[in-house]
């Protein structure tokens, strides 16, 4: 539910920024000297923002700060898929090139 | 000239930055630590160096001078969608990025699709069209070194010398200090140039006695009250700029940058600020661009505007190289620089020109990533790194280092550079459509190499094929675009004054729609990676709480 609703923001946040209804003009002035399409963006700036904190509040991906131990598993996994385990190991790059395009 | 001393002061200033950063690194000489500054990056250094990363000499010059000629529209158009975009994209791919570097070691996006896709030559191509479509960059940045301490120092530092100082200084600190000289200097320029936009302001605000009255001339004169709405602009036009943003997570430097934080925590911050650094640079830039219209007793100035009137007035007229002659006059990314020696003490204007070149320096990123690429993608993955060693591999990052910038010079000595400001554009557009490569490879289990090499083809055989259109069908005069092609009434393909539009969106919107399509399409028809690499990308809940 949470995560649907982060989404909708960030999709009607998107749809915000197409702001048509102000294309013609330049009223108002904020501070009686800033267009409004410059003062509107500069505000949906300050709303992305905002958005970013909600996003990294409750919806941040802790799943994939793995602990040292595992990420070091991860790399004897990686070197693992490799056909030359030694270099793998030493570079820590998974790749195995033989037989692939 | 006094301004271009305090420039010079500042160049020294990041030399030492770099070599500094050398010094702290010299006991670790492995190649993590050279290309990845030993993945060891902290909160503040990462979201300030990441913002001056993506932010180059257009940031500050190329938006005021856009806005100088069309108006408020440029904030709305390659700003706020970037600061909605760029910090979703590095929350949603720069954080898997990282994960998966510091779980299986990768140091470059290539080395991660060919592993997530069981490839290796595609990975080489994928290589080749982001090498190529970077190298432009790196050019334009060696080039607005050079013409940036001309303008600063009014013309008594030539071109050619001006260019060779920056690109030297700019090569010296990559070559020492790695991405962790490049890292600590980027986050020195980045807080000078924030500091610049306010003071810029501050300054040049007083100096016309406020803006109001400036924007109340601006609004009364017919020829200039257009630039203070959009309406000049289509709204479908307007929409496809936001396609642009999509290019910054697929830019081989920004990607690899992910990978040099120290903990998934640093990435808290650069996510939420990000928005707000983008306010705090492009707002001002933007808006005295447009208000630089109402400084017509600086002579360049009144030529400038001479110059886009004649081109509205009788464009049509005009052949196309008087079109081209009348659009050169009115560049416009010097009215900054006009600004602050019209109204800014020349101490003052010496420390914001020192901020100015600060953004123009923004090359060094694209040069180390370039270097880590060929080390890692190229060098280490063609058995070099085996037959030669670690510290082999590191040395030759380096000399690529010096190579790149010696050739990079030395194009920029020779060619226009209307050309490459031509290709960077061009390479927005292909790193945006490169971009779904990336989701795909992190979000999608069923993707597959096949998928992924279409999707590659399709974008650099785009890149080529806008660029020759718009190299064999010259730019109109401002007004209707020319249609080149049309079906059933509807104008498919048009050149604009600005560029091409394909359905009245700009190329990138097909481009990326494009790449979609095809890496889908093409995946679902061929066979994916085997079982063990999908359980290794994406692992189940029970796995990752055993982990």
């Amino acid at each position: 539910m949470r995560r649907m609703l982060l989404a909708t923001s960030v999709l009607a946040l998107f749809l915000l920024h197409q702001d048509v209804w102000f294309w013609r003009t330049p009223d108002p002035l904020l501070f009686g000297f800033l267009p409004i399409a410059l003062s509107y963006h500069a505000l949906f700036s300050v709303a992305a923002a905002l958005l970013m904190w909600a996003l990294v509040k409750y919806s941040w991906p802790s799943h994939l700060d793995m602990p040292e131990a595992a990420q070091a598993h991860g790399r004897r996994d990686a070197a693992a898929n490799s056909n030359t385990i030694e270099d793998a190991l030493e570079t820590g790059g998974p790749i195995n090139k033989e037989d692939r395009t | 000239m006094i301004p271009a001393l305090f420039v010079f002061g500042y160049l020294a200033i990041v030399l030492y930055i770099g070599v500094f950063a050398f010094r702290r690194s010299k006991a670790r000489e492995g190649a993590e630590d050279y290309f990845l500054a030993g993945r060891s990056l902290g909160p503040y250094v990462f979201l300030f160096s990441l913002f001056g990363t993506n932010m180059t000499a257009f940031s500050i010059l190329g938006s005021s001078g856009h806005a100088f000629n069309n108006g408020v529209v440029t904030y709305g158009l390659m700003a706020s969608c970037s600061a909605l975009i760029i910090p979703l994209t590095i929350f949603l791919v720069g954080t898997r990025l990282w994960a998966l570097g510091k779980r299986f070691g990768f140091m470059t996006p290539v080395q991660m699709f060919r592993d997530r896709w069981e490839c290796s030559h595609i990975g080489t191509v994928i290589f080749v069209v982001q090498a190529a479509l970077l190298v432009p960059y790196i050019i334009i940045g060696v080039m607005g070194g050079g013409t940036t301490l001309n303008a600063i120092s009014g013309g008594k530092v030539p071109y050619w010398f001006g260019g060779a100082l920056v690109a030297m200084v700019v090569m010296c600190y990559v070559f020492f200090g790695g991405m962790r000289g490049t890292a600590w200097v980027n986050t020195f320029q980045t807080i000078l140039f924030l500091c610049f936009g306010a003071i810029a302001v501050i300054v040049i605000g007083s100096g016309m006695g406020g803006f109001k009255n400036a924007i109340e001339a601006l609004r009364s004169s017919p020829s200039t009250a257009a630039l203070l709405s959009r309406e000049r602009i289509s709204p479908l036009f307007f929409f496809s700029y936001s396609f642009i943003p999509l290019s910054s997570i697929a830019f081989p430097h920004i990607a690899i940058f992910c990978l040099t934080a120290r903990k998934m925590e640093q990435f808290k911050r650069t996510v939420v600020f990000y928005p707000i650094c983008i306010l705090m640079l492009w707002l001002p830039c933007c808006f005295l661009g447009v208000v630089a219209n109402r400084m017509t007793d600086v002579p360049q100035i009144q030529q400038k505007i001479e110059a886009r009137r004649t081109l509205a007035a009788q464009g049509s007229q005009l052949s196309p190289g008087e079109r081209d002659s009348l659009r050169s006059k009115m560049s416009a990314d010097d009215v900054l620089l006009l600004l602050l020696d019209r109204y800014a003490p020349l101490w003052l204007a010496g420390l914001l020109g020192a901020g100015i070149m600060a953004a123009v320096m923004a090359s060094d990123s694209q040069i180390l990533a370039l270097s880590t690429m060929f080390a890692e993608d190229v060098f280490a993955f063609y058995e070099g790194k085996a037959r030669f060693g670690e510290a082999v591999q590191v040395h030759t990052g380096r000399i690529f280092v010096v190579l790149v910038t010696i050739v990079a010079y030395a194009i920029a000595l020779k060619a226009p550079q209307s050309i490459f400001e031509l290709a960077v554009q061009y390479a927005f557009s292909g790193y945006a459509a490169l971009a779904p490569l990336l989701i795909a490879a992190l979000f999608w289990k069923r993707s597959t190499k096949w998928g992924a090499l279409a999707s590659t083809v399709w974008t650099a055989a785009a890149v080529i094929a806008v660029a020759v259109f718009q190299g064999l069908v010259p730019a109109p005069a401002p007004g209707p675009p020319i249609v080149t092609w049309s079906v059933a009434g509807i104008d498919v393909l048009s050149r604009t004054p600005g560029g091409t539009a394909v359905l009245g969106f700009m190329p990138v919107v097909p481009m990326t729609v494009m790449s979609v399509l095809l890496i889908v399409v093409v995946s679902l028809l061929t066979a994916g990676p085997s079982g063990s690499t999908i359980v290794r990308y994406f692992p189940s809940k029970s796995e990752i709480k055993a982990a």
